[in-house]
């Protein structure tokens, strides 16, 4: 199937393969040179797929079971949008502790709008991203402007929009929620066309998004060319592309052969998509990096640090609001003692892909491994019948392992 | 007279890539008080590191000998078990500790782990009172000014027992009435048989409470002075930190010929500017000055000159508090409140310090590049990568940054090549002013002679460059007019014509009292 798929991009390699020049030996070192330049971000993807292998053999092949699959996106779907927006706070050189309580401030608002006074469910969902536009810039104002630290600020954030939830539930759970909201939370893609064993909307969606990927990567590296700068030598090149072709088509078969791609997945994919090209290549990215990296020299070159501060925080509470509606969406009610400990897991996500505490660092595509990583370790466990406590014990060791690992390597290349 | 207590003898030290100390040989006497002077950069504060082990034995070549024995301290507490202690430019106290805590830090009065109170306080109310000090020992030091915070230092000293003392410009933060405080001090402590080494450029300051003075250069000892001589003016210390031959460092350079009846490109008028914590001081006091295009115009002036802190307060009021005075740009008044601001009107500020303030240390070279201008790689707020790599590309052939691609961070990179990279990050802006501070502190001459070579560039191309700099040799090599300033004010104005090391020195070392 995937050596099908190798031919299909308008490559502009003649057919014939094993006309590259470049010797085995030279391959490896340059395949070497680039893995040790992206230790931290290739090591944590090493760490994923042996994490996901180790499960897949210790449950029985449990862990990769379409279902269970589906099942992984839809439980993980709102610690991975939170951990975008955490990983811009961490980069910019912050924190924010105030996330989970945000999630549970805005599902609570969420079922207030649609459950007791029956809004349309749109209107709702544009009103709560709002809510939490408004929870953002608030805490941002604070912190951007009046330079009270983030850590106090959003810790008082916590507090404050947790028992705010609890008193706009008076203690209930609220639900349930109109069709519509709940889709986000727990709903696949339409079906469409003739009866195949699979999800064909979702198949065509993997062949997309590969033909995408692939042309990208084709334009990138013929631009690279032109520019004449260094390029993979081709045989690299296709064994990345077929590498990437083949992630693409596993995951879009596992989840064609359930019920389809959950629509949230659809949504995170969106986000990861756009929040990576911003970070890597929007001016606005750029400057978060420089606030983190180097705040005074931020300043003296003409970054508008306040600004940027205060926007990453806006975006913050943006985020949460989605993950809100999502969490609330999926459970089909919003409860008080909904998205308790998140903040926690996304911090925890951003760090294990890589974050740093002191800021500058981090791509958001690190966040998603990370989160995946802390997912996989959540899901495997429950698979096995881990109790919640050891759980916990074992998500602690990965994340310091995670980090031990980042400061040695980083000690190494420094000395 | 007495022997000597201390000799140091051929101590050579060096840091990667720089020869900080050469051959010196310092010899002090018991009990007197021993200045040691140079420019910025002579060697004074390595040589007092090497001498308290924060250079340990071992990274420098060379005997110290302290009371006759052969000294190998591994660290500073070893020196100060000697009896040695250095009190830093910058003070070693922690604001929101007592006093007595303070001078006990590290050395507490203690049992078994506990700490004595009643001896704690006992003894610091004796030391306190030994420097002058009347505060109670209970006094928080952020709750007393600079000039007691140096007092509580030298009593802290005193607690260690010391015999050697070493104040590395112990006033340069002072006012006139502390400075003069503490040079009291210092005579009377060598009246109580303790020997002190005080760094210092300002000469009416060694005049009074000097024995002899030392004169470094370049990282060597040129001469040991007696202070009483009658042939020991302040032309003769003066030619000595200064005496030495310019040679051909520098580019050939057209000096500039302009229309002096033009607006100039830069114009600042009565600028005046207090310190950010400290608003009674005055740390630009009422300058005036101007460049041109195609002119470069120096500023000189010891540490704590103010000119580093008239710079960025110009630039985007990035330090202290304006309190008076207006920029000029083609004789047209502007507004640079903010860096945004001060880059929209074509000025770029260079900083002295490019680690802290000029570079982003974790991120490449082309990154770094491009950041004050990314709007000219960008579109509709999208950077275009490969033009962006293009721009650094560019820069890394014409700059000569070494480095083997755009990609490296710059945190790697040697201090010529990382200056290199913040000077192409401001030519990139595009500015028609240049502010340039100390832009060849801390990297090798071949990298110098690159950098002056850039400078008069810009210079050709129409730029207007301030060249504030502590080398005067590299002032005088360079600028077509040189500014003086000393203790925030402007001393001198000298065209290259007139410009000696003489004049400027002369200029910068102008004390209040001297002036009016």
């Amino acid at each position: 199937m995937s050596t099908d798929v190798t031919d299909k991009p308008p490559a502009p390699a003649p057919p014939g393969k094993g006309g590259g020049p470049a010797s085995g030996g030279g391959l490896l070192q340059l395949m070497l040179n680039g893995l040790r330049r992206n230790m931290r971000q290739y090591g944590m993807l090493i760490a994923l797929g042996l994490i996901v292998v180790l499960f897949q053999v210790w449950t029985g092949g449990d862990l990769l079971l379409p279902r269970n699959v589906s099942n992984l996106v839809l439980q993980n779907s709102y610690i991975l949008i939170l951990a975008i927006g955490m990983m811009l706070v961490i980069i910019a050189g912050h924190i924010d502790l105030s996330v989970g309580s945000l999630t549970a401030f805005v599902g609570a608002f969420a079922a207030v709008l649609t459950v007791q006074h029956s809004l349309p469910w749109p209107v709702a969902v544009v009103l709560c991203l709002l809510v939490g536009a408004l929870a953002g810039s608030v805490q941002g104002f604070l912190i951007a402007y009046l330079g009270i630290p983030s850590f106090i600020v959003t810790l008082a954030g916590m507090l404050l929009f947790r028992g705010l939830t609890e008193i706009f539930l008076q203690g209930q759970t609220l639900g349930p929620f109109p069709d519509g909201l709940q889709k986000l939370g727990n709903g696949f893609l339409p079906e469409v066309g003739p009866n195949t064993n699979y999800h064909n909307l979702t198949l065509l969606l993997g062949l997309l998004l590969l033909a995408f990927v692939v042309s990208q990567e084709v334009r990138d590296r013929r631009r690279q060319q032109e520019f004449s700068l260094d390029v993979l030598p081709r045989n690299a090149f296709l064994l990345k592309l077929v590498a990437i072709a083949a992630a693409i088509l596993a995951v879009t078969m596992l989840l064609a052969s359930y019920q389809g791609a959950p629509i949230i997945l659809i949504v995170l994919g969106v986000l990861v998509v756009g929040y990576g090209y911003v970070m890597r290549n929007a001016v606005f990215g750029r400057h978060i990096y420089a606030i983190g990296g180097n705040l005074p020299a931020a300043k003296l070159s003409g970054v508008k640090d306040k600004k940027v501060t205060f926007l990453v925080f806006l975006n913050m509470g943006v985020l949460a609001a989605l993950a809100g509606m999502v969490v609330a969406a999926r459970l089909n009610a919003a409860s008080p003692k909904a998205g308790l400990n998140f903040e926690l897991e996304a911090i925890a996500s951003s760090f294990i892909g890589g974050a740093s505490m002191s800021g500058g660092v981090g791509t958001v595509l690190g966040a998603i491994i990370g989160g995946l990583v802390l997912g996989v370790l959540n899901n495997g466990m429950n698979l096995l019948s881990v109790g919640t406590d050891w759980q916990q014990v074992i998500k602690g060791l990965a994340l310091l392992a995670a980090v031990g690992f980042d400061v040695w390597n980083k000690r190494k290349s420094g000395s | 007279m007495a022997g000597p207590v201390l000799e140091m003898r051929s101590i050579v030290k060096t840091f990667p890539g720089v020869t900080a100390l050469s051959d010196v040989t310092l010899t002090v006497r018991q009990g007197e008080v021993h200045a040691i002077c140079g420019e910025n950069g002579a060697g004074k504060s390595t040589l007092m590191k090497v001498l308290s082990g924060v250079h340990p034995h071992g990274t420098y070549e060379g005997d110290i000998l302290f009371e006759g024995d052969l000294c190998a301290f591994k660290d500073i507490r070893a020196s100060e078990q000697h009896g040695i202690v250095i009190i830093h430019q910058e003070l070693a106290l922690v604001p929101f500790l007592s006093l007595a805590e303070n001078i006990f830090l590290g050395n507490e009065h203690s049992s078994r782990g506990l700490i004595n109170w009643n001896e704690t306080l006992r003894h610091a109310s004796e030391l306190l009172r030994r420097v002058g000090l009347t505060d109670h020992p209970e006094t928080r030091i952020s709750d007393i000014g600079v000039g007691k915070q140096q007092l509580v230092e030298i009593a802290k000293a005193l607690s260690k027992r010391v015999k050697l003392l070493i104040l590395d410009e112990p006033t340069a933060a002072l006012n006139d009435e502390d400075s003069a405080k503490l040079l009291d001090l210092i005579l009377e402590l060598k009246k109580q048989g303790i020997t002190s080494i005080i760094i210092s450029h300002k000469l009416n300051e060694i005049r009074r409470v000097a024995d002899s003075v030392t004169i470094l250069r370049d990282g060597r000892s040129i001469e040991t002075l007696d202070v009483a001589a009658p042939e020991t003016t302040e032309d003769r210390i003066i030619s000595g930190m200064v005496g030495r031959d310019l040679d051909n460092r520098f580019p050939d350079r057209t000096p500039y010929e302009g229309e002096p009846d033009a607006a100039p490109a830069l114009e600042i008028r009565n600028w005046t500017v207090h310190h950010p914590i400290d608003q009674q001081r005055k740390v630009v006091d009422d300058v005036s000055v101007n460049v041109r295009r195609g002119e470069i115009v120096g500023i000189a002036g010891l540490m704590g000159a103010g000119r580093t802190e008239l710079a960025m307060s110009v630039f985007g009021r990035t330090y202290g508090r304006h309190a008076g005075g207006t920029v000029l740009k083609d004789g047209t008044e502007i507004r640079t409140r903010t860096v945004p601001e001060a880059v929209a009107h074509g000025i770029a500020y260079v900083t002295e310090d490019r680690k802290h303030y000029g570079l982003n240390l974790i991120d490449t070279i082309n990154r770094n590049i491009s950041l004050t201008a990314l709007a000219k790689v960008a579109k509709r707020g999208v950077v275009d990568e490969h033009e962006e790599r293009q721009v650094a590309e560019r820069f890394r052939r014409s700059m000569n940054i070494k480095a083997p691609t755009v990609f490296e961070p710059v945190g790697k990179l040697s201090g010529g090549n990382q200056q290199k990279v913040v000077l192409s990050k401001w030519i990139f802006a595009g500015p028609d002013v240049l502010i340039l501070d100390e832009p060849t502190r801390g990297i090798d001459v071949g990298a110098k002679y690159e950098i002056y070579t850039v400078i008069d560039q810009l210079a050709a191309e129409g730029k207007a460059v301030v060249f504030i700099s502590s080398e005067l040799p590299e002032l005088l090599g360079m600028c077509d007019r040189i500014y003086t300033m000393a203790a925030g004010r402007l001393t001198g104005e000298v065209p290259r014509a007139e410009a000696t090391q003489e004049v400027l020195m002369r200029q910068m070392t102008k004390d209040k009292e001297v002036t009016r």
